[in-house]
This record gives C-alpha cells, sequence and structure tokens, in this order.
C-alpha cells in the first residue's frame, strides 16, 4: 500500500485537529491554523488527485483494523480528489476574502468559534465526499447541518438568528427523510456499505421482490437531499440564509455545503441504489421537472428582487436547477456535465458574494438602483462581479459556458428530455441576462458615484473601523482575482476537468 | 418588501395547513405501505442476520476484547461513525455558545430565575446532598464499566452531567464554578476530544497500514481489558457530561 493512500484520510483529520485546536485559540491563532489547515489538505487533494489520474483507478481505505463491511472504510477515487479540491479552493479563499466581514461583523470573542466551524465544515464535507458507507455519510451530514447553522447566527442579530432557525428546521426534515430512507434500505439489504447495498438491491430488483419499498426509498433520500441543498419547492430557505448571514459565511453555504449533499446524491446514484435501479423508479423524471422548475422560477424570483445579495442567492436557486436538470437527464454525459456544473457554480457563486462585499460595505445588502457608478470606485471587485456574472449567464470562454454546453450536449440523446432541456436552459439564460446586466450596467453607469457630494456622504456614514484596511483590500483582491482566473482557465480548457470527471465516473460503480 | 395584510396571511395559513396536512398523509401512507412490504423482524430470513451481525456476535470478544457487543461494535469496528457523532456534540456545543454566550437575560427574566437558585430550599437541599453524590458514582460506574456491562460514554456522561445540573440547581452555579467554570470545561471538552482523535487517527492509521496497533487487549472481563474502548469511553463521558451542563448554564444565565 503506497503512503499517498493515507492522504483522504489525512486530510480529513487534519481539519478536524485545527478544528479542535481553535477551540482553545485566540482569534489570530485560529485564523492562521484555520487558513494553514485548509491549505494543507489542498495540498495533500491536489497530490492525491493528480496521482490517481495517473493511476486511473480508485482506491478504498480501511478505517481501522477491521475490513469493510465490519468496519468503516472511505474511498477515494477521481471525482472526490475534484471535489475535495473544489471545496478547499473555495473555503480558503472564503476566509481571505472575508476577512473584513468577519472582523467587523462578529463578535471579537466569537471569532475563533468562527475558524472552527468552518474547519468543522470542511472535516465534515471530506467526510462526507469520500464516504463509502451509507451511514458514515449521515453522520456527517448532521455535523454538516448543525455547523451551516453556525455559520449563520455566528453574525448574532436577530435576522441571522431567524433565518438559522428556518434553515435548521426545513434542513433537519432533510436529514430526517435521508435517515428514514437509510433504515429502511437497511432493512431490506441488511448493508450499510455502498457496495454491499448496491449489490443486494440489483438482486432484489432482479428477483422482482419489494418493488414499491426501493421507489419510497429512493423518493425519500432524493427529496431529503435535495431540501438540504435547496431544490425548487423547497428553496425558501435559501435567499434569508445567503443574503443576511456574514461574506465568507455565504460564500461558503453557496459555494459547497449544498453541493456537497448533490454529490452524495450523485453517489447514492451511482453507487447505492445502481443506476439502473433509479432509473426504474423514474425518480429522475422527478429531478428534471423540479430542476427545469427551479432553473425559471429562480430567475424569475431574482428578477423581481431589488437588493443584490438576495438577488444573488435567488440567482443560485436557478443555478441549482441546472444542476438538478443535468442529473435528471439520466445518462453519464448528463451526470459529468451536473458535477461539472457543482464545480464552475460553486467557483462563481462565492465569487458573486465575494465581490459584492465590496459594494455592501457594511451593510447587509445593497438596493441594486445603488450601485451606480460603484464599479468606478471598486474597479477590482467591479471586474470579477461581472466575470462571474458573465460566467452564470454562460457566455463564452468562462466555465459557466462550458457547463451549459455539456449539459445541452448530454441531453441530445435524451428524446423528450431534449426538448425540455435546450428550451429551458435558453429560457433560463435571457432571464439571467436580464438580472444580471442590470448589476453590470448599474456598475459602470455615470451619475451615482463621481460627485464629490457623494464621496462625503459615503465617508460619513462609514465609520473608519468598519472600513477595510489596507491589508484587507490586497488580500480580498487577491482571492477574488484568483477565483476568477480559475474560472477563466476552466472556461478555456475544460477538458482536463471534464477527462478526470468522465474518468472518474467511470470508476464510479 | 410589499406588506403584507392580515387577510393574506390567514388565508396562507390556511392553505398552509391544507397542504401541510396532504404532504404528512402522504408521507405516512408511503412508510406504512412499506412496513407491510418490509422482511419480518428476528426471522432467519432478515436481511440483517447477514454475515456483519454474525461476526460481531461470534468473533466481538476475541477481536475488541469487549464483553459488551455494542461498545466493541461503536468505538471499534465502527468508530469512525462515533468519532463522527462525538463532533455533532462538539459541533452543537460551539453552537449554543454562539448562540448564547454573552447574551444577557432580560431584567425580568433574571429577576424570575436568579433567585430561585439562590433560594434557600431546605426540601432539595438535603435530597441534593444525599442524591448527587450517588448520581455521580453511578455515572463513573456506567462510563468505566462501558466495555463490560450496557452503558458507556454516552449513557454515563448523561448521568453525571445530570448530577452536575442538580447539583447546580440546588446550591447555586456559583458554587459550581469554583471546578467548573468556561475554562476548565473548555479545557476538559479539548483534551478529551484532543486525546480521542489522536487515539482513533493512531488506530485508523495503522489498522489502514495493517501494521500492529502494540495496544494489549487484556483479558476480557476485566475492568483493565479492550484496548482503547475504556480510554475513549472515558473521553466521550467527560465530553457529553461538559456538554451537558454548558448547554443548562448557558440557557440558563449566558454562560458557563
Amino acid at each position: 500500500m503506497d503512503f499517498i493512500m493515507n492522504f483522504p484520510f489525512f486530510s480529513i483529520m487534519i481539519c478536524m485537529l485545527a478544528a479542535l485546536s481553535s477551540f482553545m485559540l485566540g482569534r489570530k491563532a485560529a485564523a492562521i491554523v484555520a487558513k494553514g489547515a485548509i491549505f494543507i489538505t489542498l495540498v495533500l487533494s491536489v497530490v492525491l488527485t493528480g496521482w490517481l489520474h495517473v493511476r486511473g483507478e480508485s482506491f478504498v481505505y480501511m478505517m481501522g483494523h477491521f475490513p469493510a463491511p465490519w468496519g468503516n472504510e472511505i474511498r477515494a477515487g477521481e471525482l472526490e480528489g475534484v471535489m475535495a479540491i473544489f471545496t478547499c479552493i473555495v473555503a480558503l479563499l472564503s476566509l481571505t476574502a472575508g476577512k473584513t466581514s468577519i472582523r467587523t461583523a462578529v463578535d471579537k470573542s466569537k471569532q475563533n468559534l468562527f475558524y472552527l466551524i468552518t474547519c468543522l465544515m470542511e472535516a465534515s464535507l471530506l467526510a462526507l465526499i469520500y464516504t463509502n458507507d451509507i451511514f458514515t455519510g449521515y453522520v456527517f451530514i448532521e455535523i454538516n447541518t448543525i455547523a451551516g447553522c453556525g455559520l449563520i447566527m455566528i453574525k448574532n442579530n436577530g435576522r441571522a438568528i431567524a433565518s438559522a432557525v428556518r434553515y435548521m428546521v426545513v434542513s433537519l426534515v432533510g436529514s430526517g427523510l435521508f435517515l428514514i430512507g437509510t433504515t429502511l434500505l437497511y432493512s431490506i439489504t441488511g448493508h450499510l456499505l455502498m457496495e454491499n447495498i448496491n449489490s443486494s438491491v440489483a438482486e432484489i430488483h432482479a428477483s422482482g421482490n419489494y418493488s414499491v419499498t426501493i421507489t419510497i426509498i429512493t423518493a425519500l433520500m432524493t427529496v431529503g437531499l435535495s431540501i438540504k441543498s435547496g431544490l425548487f419547492p423547497f428553496h425558501l430557505w435559501i435567499p434569508d440564509a445567503y443574503a443576511v448571514s456574514i461574506v465568507p459565511s455565504s460564500a461558503m453555504l453557496s459555494g459547497m455545503v449544498s453541493k456537497g449533499y448533490i454529490f452524495l446524491l450523485i453517489k447514492l446514484i451511482y453507487r447505492v441504489i445502481g443506476f439502473d435501479v433509479f432509473r426504474s423508479t423514474g425518480v429522475f423524471d422527478l429531478i428534471f421537472v423540479a430542476g427545469i422548475a427551479a432553473m425559471i422560477m429562480g430567475s424569475v424570483a431574482a428578477i423581481r428582487s431589488g437588493y443584490l445579495r438576495r438577488m444573488t442567492a435567488y440567482s443560485s436557486v436557478s443555478q441549482i436547477g441546472y444542476i438538478f436538470m443535468g442529473i435528471g437527464i439520466a445518462n453519464e454525459a448528463g451526470a459529468v456535465a451536473a458535477i461539472f456544473h457543482i464545480i464552475t457554480h460553486g467557483l462563481t457563486k462565492s465569487l458573486l458574494f465575494m465581490s459584492a462585499a465590496s459594494f455592501t460595505g457594511k451593510k447587509e445588502d445593497i438596493k441594486i438602483s445603488d450601485l451606480k457608478g460603484l464599479g468606478h470606485k471598486h474597479p477590482v471587485s467591479a471586474a470579477t462581479f461581472s466575470a462571474a456574472a458573465l460566467s452564470i449567464v454562460g457566455f463564452p470562454l468562462f466555465a459557466g459556458f462550458i457547463a451549459k454546453m455539456l449539459l445541452a450536449n448530454a441531453s441530445f440523446t435524451e428524446g423528450w428530455r431534449m426538448y425540455g432541456a435546450i428550451c429551458a436552459i435558453a429560457v433560463s439564460t435571457i432571464l439571467n441576462v436580464v438580472y444580471f446586466f442590470r448589476c453590470i450596467i448599474n456598475l459602470y453607469a455615470y451619475g451615482g458615484f463621481d460627485g464629490k457630494e457623494d464621496e462625503t456622504a459615503v465617508v460619513a456614514t462609514e465609520e473608519p473601523q468598519f472600513a477595510p484596511t489596507r491589508y484587507e483590500k490586497t488580500i480580498h483582491g487577491i482571492s477574488v482575482v484568483l477565483l476568477a482566473l480559475i474560472n477563466l482557465y476552466i472556461g478555456f480548457a475544460p477538458k482536463l476537468l471534464t477527462s478526470i470527471l468522465t474518468k472518474g465516473l467511470n470508476v464510479f460503480d | 418588501m410589499d406588506r403584507i395584510n392580515n387577510n393574506e396571511k390567514k388565508r396562507f395559513y390556511t392553505v398552509f395547513k391544507i397542504v401541510a396536512t396532504i404532504l404528512m398523509i402522504c408521507l405516512a401512507a408511503s412508510l406504512i405501505i412499506c412496513m407491510f412490504d418490509m422482511p419480518r423482524l428476528f426471522s432467519e430470513e432478515h436481511p440483517g442476520e447477514n454475515v456483519v451481525a454474525e461476526r460481531y456476535i461470534e468473533s466481538g470478544i476475541e477481536e475488541t476484547g469487549a464483553v459488551n457487543f455494542v461498545a466493541g461494535m461503536i468505538l471499534d469496528y465502527r468508530a469512525f461513525d462515533t468519532f463522527g457523532e462525538s463532533n455533532v456534540l462538539f459541533a452543537a456545543t460551539i453552537c449554543v455558545m454562539v448562540l448564547l454566550l454573552g447574551h444577557k437575560p432580560s431584567d425580568r427574566s433574571e429577576h424570575e430565575t436568579v433567585p430561585r437558585t439562590v433560594k434557600n430550599d431546605v426540601i432539595l437541599k438535603t435530597i441534593a446532598k444525599f442524591a448527587v453524590p450517588f448520581i455521580l458514582m453511578f455515572g463513573i460506574y456506567v462510563i468505566l464499566n462501558g466495555h463490560l456491562s450496557p452503558g458507556g460514554g454516552f449513557s454515563g456522561g448523561a448521568i453525571v452531567g445530570s448530577g452536575f445540573i442538580l447539583a447546580a440547581v440546588s446550591f447555586g452555579f456559583d458554587r459550581m464554578e469554583k471546578f467548573l467554570n468556561k475554562k476548565s470545561a473548555g479545557i476538559i471538552t479539548f483534551v478529551s476530544l484532543l486525546v480521542y482523535c489522536l487515539a482513533k487517527s493512531y488506530s485508523f492509521f495503522t489498522g489502514a497500514n495493517h501494521l500492529e496497533s502494540g495496544i494489549p487487549l487484556g483479558t476480557p472481563g476485566a475492568i483493565l481489558s479492550s484496548g482503547l474502548i475504556l480510554i475513549l469511553n472515558i473521553c466521550v463521558g467527560f465530553v457529553v457530561a461538559c456538554t451537558m451542563y454548558s448547554f443548562f448554564s448557558l440557557m440558563r444565565r449566558g454562560k458557563i
């Protein structure tokens, strides 16, 4: 066994240890420890993914002295590696870009707890990504839920707590459904390990028993996970949670937390229930229709909302619709496109939230009409915001374009699904253009902020301790530019990522 | 945002109730349908009676050294899950701290709660004086015998924590603070979780790399047996007891 196979285990444990030690550290030390731990994890994940890509097959790692059906195990393949890299990037850059927000909006004595929750979140997401056991998945879903609440309510004002409560209630319903599904699955298969469930579900399906039960299990687990990731009829917690919480929280929640559940759903389809059985239950149609509805309704809601961060949050609803539509296309290309969009959307949406932070200042949110001319005051953030907006709209050269193209391509072989998918992508793109271009035009418009009168007004309202320091401005700029460059890189050279994803999905089952 | 008038609100709640009821009935119906379809529990053909359970029961004692199968299962075979569970507790503690630490109860509630805790309630104090030591002893017994008899860190820790809460309620928080305050509770939680984390990391690492762990299992049935399980139980017990007490204290007065 190669030493490199320990890396998934190391990355989970490093994040856990960082979380633990943040508990005893001051806020500055906690920040360094958290960023260091996530950076080390990032390096480990990159090395691991490269190694897996060269090796071309996945491996399982025994957690303890007992082999799989008795003990726990984790599994690492290229897909898992890419997802780990992606969550590390989002977490790390959210922390660096959101430094001002953490300093000003979080109580001084609780700032180390914020870093703690971030590390805990990263560790549980990594465990969720690498897990090969459905019950381990559930345990880490729980940590994710609780840490998500913590991320929202770290701001500790009335609205943040109200939206954290809402998030918690909705999220717990989701994990409850997932748990019911898990127990039912255990009682008909007698296993919790993904491979064993897969083979015994295939056996049961072939024998024709329990067909109703399998359908109900699939539906329950799918609905549970889609509630947690905010698919359309269950999306009402999203705008509050993303728009009210502090900047790094909303970047992480939208960028990686909701995506972890979608990845688990894909794992569920391919590794637990099995693609053919899942297809025979008809849940794919459900996901497909809900995804299309989300794409349209999310965009409509985004157009209707007049506030910047709220609009971005609603745009998240529509983009999650794209991902679910990709899964619902029900072929491998669709799944690859969905995972591709998980990554591009995660990177883009967190970039939007980080850039928007410069415009809102210490306020919670800003009216879109008030953006007028702010692009001249914050040139870097405005440029990255525009880049991210163009990527979401699907402008060529950006990653979002590739994602939409992959989604459309995947649907071509699928009969009636093709019409739905292509029409929905077209309509949703136009709606995306409407609300994002409104912001970009406002940002670069003259007439709002270019007189002296405005400048004094801004200075008067902005108390000195709330303004970002020079250092914070610099690292914020570096982080957003880095994210935008990653986005552009994926847009220019999608071959590498798509080949890794395709290969990863092939060794998935 | 548009103002919602009362009529609309009322209409919303009626629709909400109807839809929620329908959804719940659907969920219940589908679960009941599932129930009729399920294999019978405790029958020979139940899929749960497979190689997994067999090995736990047949060779559990010699492989883990724990007479209590459940302890062997959760702390040795499936230790990663339990590690996650104890981190759930940790995350919950942190979230309650984020929410309530430094939160000052409003004047009215302070007026109501503070005198009640220091009131000279003779019956409560006398009974607590007798009961608390026994509760703590029993909790420690349950923790230490986790690998021999039913119980373990989670349940024993809950008993110890409730003993602390009873002591705090009857003798006042000031006296409890002498040995269980924010600093000491933090250190206890931190050290226990750290020991847990490092011990389990060591065991995961050696297990996965097929190395000898070098931890003696001892003779099953003795108090010093079953390798790491006893230490892990003690750690979990500390964490759970501190968590219970700090939840109560945070909710009562906004600090530990």
